[in-house]
């Protein structure tokens, strides 16, 4: 894949990865092997048919390969971005076993970019109407792909976002150098397109409870995708510190208020020009603050984790970005106190060192503190990603819903059913942070059954 | 978008705008607020819901920085590009018995509708209002119609009483009176000289903290204060807290984040505030009976 040069890209928010032009897309197809039983297929949790959209891709017929993808991911130009391909299609492509494995996450962009840049995508026909109305709450790929699914059945969708823009993390979280907030748009309105209506500024569970949507307003089924949106700190001393962030805070003001645009847009965000910088974590949310970071001008950017470097959960191609950009990896170490000075302002990270011992619950080798190896960071601003929880506010105002510790939701597995009629819940609240994909195939799960439910009215 | 329906100028740098929201509004309880962005380039800012009609609510913006200023330039049938809400919790509103309500500079605003509702439920309410000078003191009679006694207080003594809100709240300890419960808010300084004024009694007394803000959904954190040495998030555990065990050192420091920027930003809005007012679909009424002044 053609990149931004590191030394240029981690001074802008332009797109690193450049995409594949016609010629490489058709030299990469061919070396797939067109599987009988292909096992990319089984490793990708929707099922996208690889084979043949890449067969197709074969023949020059790439818009019809875009609509063979769409078939069962909607939102193709998004996970040929941030898939985490490597434990998914291509972890299983069987010619990873002795070669590379098969690209085909950036196959799946290249048809997909082209299919956008060329204006031809074929948007399937909606059934007739059936009258009936389905209210949506949270505007990320959970909820994103059910609206998809549902408005072709002949439903009438709304979909409800808190945030002023439609997206979820796709918007707020994933920075625009790795998903151009443009493709995002154009998906959504492909949406709009087919007659899904969007309502910005409305907070299920405050604007409006779910029970007053069934009530009052008029809707049939209720599908609650609001995602694991709630920052969790450390609770260590010194997190009310000035420059500590939430990897959410940082992101939502850099992605979704544009501050890296200050003063051209209002939204502030810490000055980072020349300055110490750090992220605490080792997944996406941590890859994506630190490299923001960087192209806000950090003069050092460093990512303290606990585990090592084998256990860091986020994709291998961040990691391999973020390394090439100047990202500094402090493994094996994790902050004990944060210290300030008199005005409040962040000074430093004490740190502690860390070996593996034995296995947690998780299969990860559980790290474990290293007596007596304390030692001071110089630090201006640090960023906390280390995990988020359940929003609560749908919850707390709908109390005949069943919920888990973590304020997820209890949803059947297979239907996506919650415990109160009508309602079904998708995606990050229902799982825990996890991935696109797999909250977009919760989504579709998901409006598979509300779909039956409102057809049979048996719950 | 959300039309302005009415503009009204309550005192020096103080205006009220009544905006079209009829979802809030039918929702909306006393102590709750919402967060607006005034157009697509602009920041989000929370202001409290000084009071609702069938369709409309009601806010009071005081004149500090960059947004607050662009938000008290515009005028009726301008729009907001976006209102959410109602967020946080409700006042917790019950019988106490007496109430004393303080209000400091704008904070009069924030605080009237809970004194109303604590009038409403039958408490008897005593509301102190307060500012540096005359041309500070908002809402006087909206506030005198809800008590069953107001005590005004300037520093300068240009109206009511000479002196701080502080100072009358200690008059009314000293003489004995009986008070259940405290509510202040304003200025930091004046909140905190509250709970101090409050603590070696134990009247329990409840502050509105005014932390940045940016979702406003508990989403992001920034909102975080300390209270009882535990972290809370303003926007969905508050904004109301007790005001024994907030810790306004930290809500101060922080405040103070972004004076830098946020300077900056005003800097440039005094200098020319026309391209936010015209983003904002503000129609510079000079420029419609003048079509000549416009391109000048
Ligand atoms: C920074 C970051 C980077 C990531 N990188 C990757 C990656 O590279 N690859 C990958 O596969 N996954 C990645 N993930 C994970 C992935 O983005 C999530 O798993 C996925 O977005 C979950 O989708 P969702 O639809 O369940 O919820 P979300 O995308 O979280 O969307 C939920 C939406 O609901 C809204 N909402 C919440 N409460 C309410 C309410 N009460 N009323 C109305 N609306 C509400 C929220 O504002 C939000 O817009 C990343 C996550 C983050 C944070
Ligand atoms: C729950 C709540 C209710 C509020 N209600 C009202 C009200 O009814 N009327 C009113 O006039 N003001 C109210 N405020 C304060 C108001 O939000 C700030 O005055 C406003 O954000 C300042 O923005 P600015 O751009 O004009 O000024 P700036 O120059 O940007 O900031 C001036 C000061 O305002 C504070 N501030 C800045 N940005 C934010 C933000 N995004 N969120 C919160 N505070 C910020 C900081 O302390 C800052 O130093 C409320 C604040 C909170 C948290
Ligand atoms: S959706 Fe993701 S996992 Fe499935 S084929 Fe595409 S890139 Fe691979
Ligand atoms: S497993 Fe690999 S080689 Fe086989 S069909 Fe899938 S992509 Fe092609
Ligand atoms: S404003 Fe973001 S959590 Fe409160």
């Amino acid at each position: 894949m053609p990149e931004q040069p590191a030394h240029e890209r981690n001074q802008n928010f332009l797109e690193v990865n450049l995409g594949l032009g016609t010629e490489i897309a058709k030299q990469e197809a061919l070396r797939c092997l067109e599987c009988a039983s292909p096992a990319c297929v089984e490793g990708c949790p929707v099922g996208v048919q690889v084979k043949e959209f890449v067969s197709l891709i074969l023949q020059n017929r790439y818009a019809e390969a875009a609509a063979k993808i769409r078939e069962d991911n909607v939102l193709p130009a998004v996970t040929g971005r941030v898939c985490p391909q490597e434990d998914q299609c291509e972890g299983a492509c069987v010619m990873g076993k002795k070669f590379s494995p098969l690209a085909i996450g950036y196959l799946e962009r290249f048809v997909a970019d082209y299919e956008q840049q060329t204006g031809t995508v074929n948007l399937p026909q909606n059934a007739s109407p059936t009258g009936k109305r389905v209210a949506i709450v949270g505007s990320g790929p959970a909820g994103l792909s059910a609206a998809g699914d549902l408005v072709q059945k002949g439903h009438a969708v709304t979909v409800f976002e808190a945030l002023h823009e439609i997206g979820g993390v796709l918007i707020y979280g994933i920075p625009e150098f790795r998903l151009p907030k443009d493709i995002v748009r154009r998906e959504v309105d492909n949406l709009r397109k087919m007659g899904v209506e969007f309502q910005t500024n409305v907070v299920i569970g405050q604007t409006v409870t779910v029970d007053e949507l069934f009530h009052e307003e008029g809707y049939h089924a209720v599908l609650v995708a609001t995602g694991a949106g709630l920052p969790q700190f450390l609770n260590i001393p010194g997190e009310h510190l000035c420059g500590v962030y939430s990897a959410n805070e940082f992101l939502t003001r850099v992605n979704l208020m544009k501050a890296y645009k200050f003063p051209e847009y209002d939204e502030p965000v810490y000055d980072c020009r020349g300055k110490n910088v750090a992220v605490v974590g080792g997944g996406n949310t941590a890859m994506d603050s630190i490299r923001s970071a960087l192209r806000l001008g950090a003069a050092n950017a460093f990512l303290v984790y606990r585990r090592s470097e084998a256990e860091m959960p986020a994709r291998k191609e961040e990691i391999k970005h973020a390394k090439e950009e100047g990202v500094q990896f402090l493994t094996l170490t994790n902050p004990v106190a944060f210290n300030g000075d008199e005005k409040g302002w962040l000074k430093s990270a004490r740190c502690r060192k860390m070996e593996l011992g034995p296995a947690d619950e998780s299969g990860r080798r559980r790290p474990v503190p290293i007596a007596g190896s304390d030692y001071d960071l110089p630090l201006d601003m640090v960023i906390i990603a280390v995990g988020t929880s359940g929003n609560p506010l749908v919850q707390s105002t709908t109390p005949d819903l069943k919920t888990r510790p973590g304020s997820y939701i209890e949803a059947d597995p297979a239907t996506l059913k919650t415990s109160k009629r009508g309602v079904f819940a998708a995606g990050d609240i229902v799982t825990g942070g996890a991935t696109v994909i797999l909250a977009m195939g919760a989504g579709r799960k998901a409006a598979k059954a509300i779909n039956e439910y409102l057809t049979t009215g048996v719950w | 978008m959300y039309p302005i329906v009415e503009r009204r100028e309550l005192g020096k740098h103080v205006v009220l705008l009544r905006i079209r929201a009829p979802r809030i509004a039918r929702k909306q309880k006393a102590g709750q607020f919402v967060i607006v962005r005034v157009h697509d380039h602009g920041e989000r800012i929370p202001l409290t819901i000084a009071g609702s009609d069938a369709d409309t609510i009601t806010l009071v913006i005081q004149a500090i920085g960059k947004t607050t200023k662009l938000l008290c330039a515009l005028s009726t049938g301008d729009t907001i590009l976006d209102v959410v809400g109602p967020l946080g919790k409700p006042s917790e509103v019950h019988r106490y018995g007496t109430v004393v309500v303080i209000g400091g500079g704008v904070g009069t605003a924030i605080a009237y509708p809970t004194a109303r509702a604590m009038k409403e439920a039958g408490n008897e309410v005593i509301s102190i209002i307060g500012g540096r000078s005359r041309e500070l003191v908002i809402l006087e009679d909206e506030v005198r119609a809800v008590s069953n006694e107001l005590i005004v207080t300037t520093d300068d003594g240009s109206h009511g009483r000479r002196g701080l809100v502080t100072n009358a709240l200690q008059e009314m300890i000293d003489a004995g009176r009986k008070i259940d419960l405290v509510l202040a808010i304003g200025p930091i300084p004046m909140m905190k000289a509250v709970a101090e004024t409050t603590r070696p009694h134990g009247i329990k007394t409840v502050v509105s903290l005014n932390p940045i803000m940016v979702d406003g959904t508990g989403m992001c954190g920034g909102c975080r204060v300390l209270v009882n040495g535990k972290s809370q998030f303003a926007c969905v555990d508050g904004p109301e807290f007790d005001a024994h065990q907030v810790d306004f050192g930290v809500l101060v420091q922080r405040n103070a984040m972004y004076h830098h920027t946020e300077k900056e930003a005003l800097r440039a809005f005094d200098h020319d505030p026309v391209p936010d007012l015209a983003r904002a679909g503000h129609v510079c009424r000079l420029t419609e009976q003048y079509p000549e002044a416009g391109s000048r």
